[in-house]
């Protein structure tokens, strides 16, 4: 402990003595007061007191869940949903919301697997098409998720739809856009698998391991995305302006921002990384079909909320989302090592994200 | 002398590294009008909200007819007898007068049952805003209604509760002066009825004419309090300010020069601005008066490219320039300080710093990244010529007092080099001190060729600092004065033209 103040005077000086002062002011309180903060203490932290109880919970009942495989896993299940996730942060921030994200990965994964089925194949959806450079059908399905986003913004921004209502009605659309793509040929709906080495390989292959152990190649696709998408919003003009929409629309109007640009673009840049998850469920869990990415919009609006991207719009740290994700993950997967059943997993992520968005709200309600 | 009906005695509270009130004691007589002054920022607002139970005070205890007591919220305080008229009108907008009169209290039509006896509502209603002589329809929508007439409303609201204390808080700064004088009437009722009235607001004129006492607040603490008689304009503002204020308004000395701006017939398709004609010379100062509503705001919406038009020419330089929208009336050096700050000036939630530089990103820009050093710099630099009080450039603007919001809104226009600066009630609701820096501001502004245009109520402050005024009337330009012409007697004279 001593050594850790002497190696690095910063860490007293930022945390240690400002943590010292506040302990100061708290013991002169009156006890009443005491409590009143010690409660409020406790509820604006409740999602990270919750987590870190659950893990300590469980990695007592089940100590393998603590293990370099489990952890590895952990972190692989958080970087494919980073790009979904990083995506829908930005709605949020605007006030809005994404829930046509999900199916946008399940159709985004769909067209990954179909473009890169092996050549022997039996089942291949487009038999004359051999597969094609995994890093251009990325980008095709990239491409594929900014249309999406393209159309979302678009309605948000022109009509001033609320999101909720333009992305309920686009996520049915892309429902039944997926449902068609995989009658196409003879595929009659079936779910899609025998993927090509290539497209395996450039996902999943081992980055390199930890005793014995592989690391996925996606985790660095999820750490670049996670980088850029860091410079978007703190060191771009675009994502000053995100912000500046989402805290105070009609101040941004007057201020020279280009509200309807800045919407679009936020809904466009969404779509692309949902392509990315798209791409990366489509590998990793080689078999893609209709009910791929069903559900993936409420973990990640579970994960930005848990991480502070705040419904009252306006706020919201990457680094926040990327918490909210692996917090997130950690849980389900937690949950899976006491073989909790799976349809018990539904209500607890619901009670999540209520408790979440509550204690969010609690620090806008404050007025003492 | 009465007994007091309401004492505030040694309040105290203190917010992490400020206190805000320190043993500021306050008494109200019955049926007495008690003025309550002070810069923004000196701790008026939050002895209120100590009052009214909004902040638990530190120290110090209140009596109400002589017994102790401490309102838990501005209901409970209201239950007791004591209300407010906010500045800030939270009201419910889509809904009737009379529902926001009644909310929270309608009538029954059955004993206990919750249902609404409308015909009851609409009654007392008609009963409250006859009573006061407003001629507003308790059926009207408050969205329907002008800023003033929402005010009335609120008004309406809190004597309809009959409370023994009644605060206004800055009641006549969205009011037109009509509307001032009645409330100023209604005032004078509630003063028949022994009612004690606190009275804040930064309008000298209006104190010195209607209050009873003058209690002046600085820096958390109750610097005087005085009866009317013995006060003068000048010296409230050397109590407020604590220091002499030679001039309310500083001498604009600079002629303009050649023509900068022209504006032809212009007319907006759905605001009501009607065949506006007017010439802006390069270093100019020009005002424009009117009433709330005659078209001041939207001539300036108009100009910024914020409301469709539906004929007319602007000219910069000779040259004819379209400002269809915000972005393409910046790039023609357009710059506009909208009215209502809080509803489209300031970002809450986001920092002076980003608060300040939102217009002018693309100076920061290196490659496509934005050197926060840069912004920083440009909003410390901006800080110290404004004289913009807070902590540091981090802070976030909702913690600032009004006067020094308004002074970063403005620091965000400088950052843009205007040629054109469009101020629609660049001073409302702000104290002194910070007003005086910004008239000085302006006038720095337009030494240096910036073309000004000044929307204002306050007709002393137009004729204080500018070249010439312009008056609007329903929609129209009514006339044109030089402003060493210009007195208020001919002013209203022409804000009435077309009415």
């Amino acid at each position: 402990m001593g050594d850790n103040v002497s190696v690095n005077d910063g860490i007293f000086k930022k945390i240690l003595h400002p943590l010292k002062k506040r302990f100061d002011d708290f013991r002169q309180l009156e006890p009443r007061d005491k409590l009143k903060r010690i409660s409020a203490l406790i509820l604006d932290n409740a999602m990270l007191i919750i987590i870190v109880t659950a893990i300590i919970v469980i990695a007592i009942l089940r100590p393998r869940f603590l293990s370099v495989a489990s952890v590895i896993n952990i972190i692989s299940l958080t970087a494919a949903r980073l790009p979904i996730a990083l995506g829908i942060g930005g709605a949020i921030v605007l006030t809005g919301t994404d829930i046509s994200a999900g199916r946008a990965v399940g159709l985004t994964a769909c067209i990954s697997a179909s473009l890169l089925q092996s050549s022997g194949y039996l089942g291949k959806m487009f038999p004359n098409l051999s597969p094609l450079p995994p890093i251009l059908v990325l980008l095709i399905v990239m491409l594929v998720g900014a249309v999406i986003g393209l159309i979302n913004g678009f309605f948000v921004a022109k009509f001033k739809l609320h999101p909720f209502i333009v992305t309920l009605s686009t996520q049915l659309i892309l429902f039944g856009a997926v449902l068609l793509y995989l009658q196409i040929g003879d595929n009659g709906g079936q779910t899609l698998s025998g993927l090509d080495r290539s497209y395996i390989d450039f996902v999943t292959a081992p980055l390199f391991k930890i005793s014995g152990i592989a690391v996925p190649r996606y985790i660095l696709f999820a750490l670049i995305i996670t980088a850029l998408m860091w410079v978007i919003w703190n060191k771009t003009v675009f994502g000053k302006n995100m912000f500046a929409v989402g805290s105070n629309e009609a101040a941004a109007t007057v201020s020279g921002v280009n509200v309807f640009l800045t919407i679009i673009g936020v809904f466009v840049l969404a779509g692309a990384l949902y392509g990315v998850t798209g791409f990366i469920e489509g590998a990793r869990i080689a078999s893609s079909a209709s009910y791929t990415g069903q559900g993936y919009e409420s973990d990640a609006i579970a994960a930005c909320v848990i991480g502070g991207v705040s419904f009252v719009g306006g706020t919201g740290k990457i680094s926040g989302i990327v918490i909210g994700v692996l917090l997130l993950q950690i849980i389900f997967v937690g949950l899976n090592f006491l073989s909790v059943d799976q349809n018990m997993l539904y209500i607890i992520k619901g009670l999540i994200i209520l408790l979440a968005c509550a204690v969010d709200m609690r620090k806008y309600l404050k007025k003492r | 002398m009465s007994e007091p009906l309401l004492e505030m005695v040694g309040m105290t509270k203190s917010f992490p590294g400020v206190l805000a009130l320190d043993e500021v004691s306050l008494d109200i007589r019955a049926g007495e009008v008690h003025a309550l002054m002070g810069e923004n920022g000196a701790g008026k607002s939050t002895l209120m909200k100590c009052l009214f139970g909004v902040y638990r005070p530190d120290g110090g205890r209140i009596f109400l007819g002589g017994e102790e007591v401490s309102f838990r919220s501005p209901r409970d305080a209201l239950d007791h007898g004591v209300a407010m008229v906010h500045q800030e009108l939270e009201q419910a907008k889509d809904m009737s007068v009379s529902d926001n009169m009644w909310l929270g209290r309608y009538p029954r039509l059955i004993g206990g049952l919750p249902v609404v006896n409308e015909r009851e509502s609409h009654r007392r209603t008609r009963e409250v805003l006859d009573s006061l002589g407003l001629n507003i329809r308790g059926e009207a929508k408050i969205s329907d209604l002008s800023v003033g007439q929402r005010q009335m409303v609120e008004i309406a609201r809190a004597v309809s509760f009959s409370p023994r204390v009644i605060v206004f808080d800055e009641p006549t700064s969205s009011l037109s002066d009509n509307e001032a004088e009645l409330l100023f009437k209604i005032i004078a009722a509630l003063k028949e009825k022994m009612c004690g009235i606190i009275y804040i607001s930064h309008k000298m004129n209006e104190i010195l004419r209607i209050s009873d006492r003058v209690t002046v607040m600085r820096d958390g603490r109750r610097i005087a309090t005085e009866d009317k008689e013995s006060l003068t304009t000048d010296r409230i503002i050397r109590l407020m300010v604590g220091r002499e204020l030679t001039e309310r308004y500083p001498k604009i000395d600079t002629p303009p020069t050649d023509t900068l701006l022209e504006v032809r017939n212009l007319s907006t398709e759905y605001t009501g601005l009607s065949d506006a004609n007017l010439t802006l010379g390069r270093g100019e100062i020009l005002g424009i008066a009117g009433l709330e509503g005659s078209g001041r705001t939207e001539l300036l919406s108009a100009l910024f490219g914020l409301s469709e038009r539906s004929s007319g020419e602007i000219l910069l330089d000779g040259e004819r320039i379209d400002n269809r929208n915000p972005t393409e009336a910046m790039k023609n050096g357009f710059a506009y300080l909208t009215e209502e700050r809080r509803v489209d000036g300031i970002f809450s939630i986001l920092s002076l710093t980003e608060n300040t530089t939102i217009s002018s990103l693309k100076r920061h820009r290196r490659l496509c990244f934005i050197s926060e050093k840069g912004q920083t710099r440009a909003t410390e630099d901006m800080m110290r010529t404004l004289r913009i009080k807070a902590p540091s450039a981090k802070e976030k603007i909702r913690s600032l007092s009004g006067g020094n919001q308004q002074k970063v809104i403005l620091a965000r226009w400088l950052l843009t080099e205007p040629r054109v600066l469009l101020l629609d009630e660049p001073t409302r609701g702000i104290d002194v001190g910070a007003k005086y820096d910004i008239y000085l501001l302006i006038k720095r502004l337009a030494s240096e060729g910036c073309g000004i245009i000044v929307v204002s109520s306050e007709m002393p402050e137009l004729i204080g600092i500018t070249h010439r005024i312009l008056v609007m009337s329903a929609g129209r330009v009514a006339g044109e004065l030089p402003t060493a012409e210009a007195t208020q007697e001919k002013i209203m004279t022409l804000s009435t033209k077309y009415l």
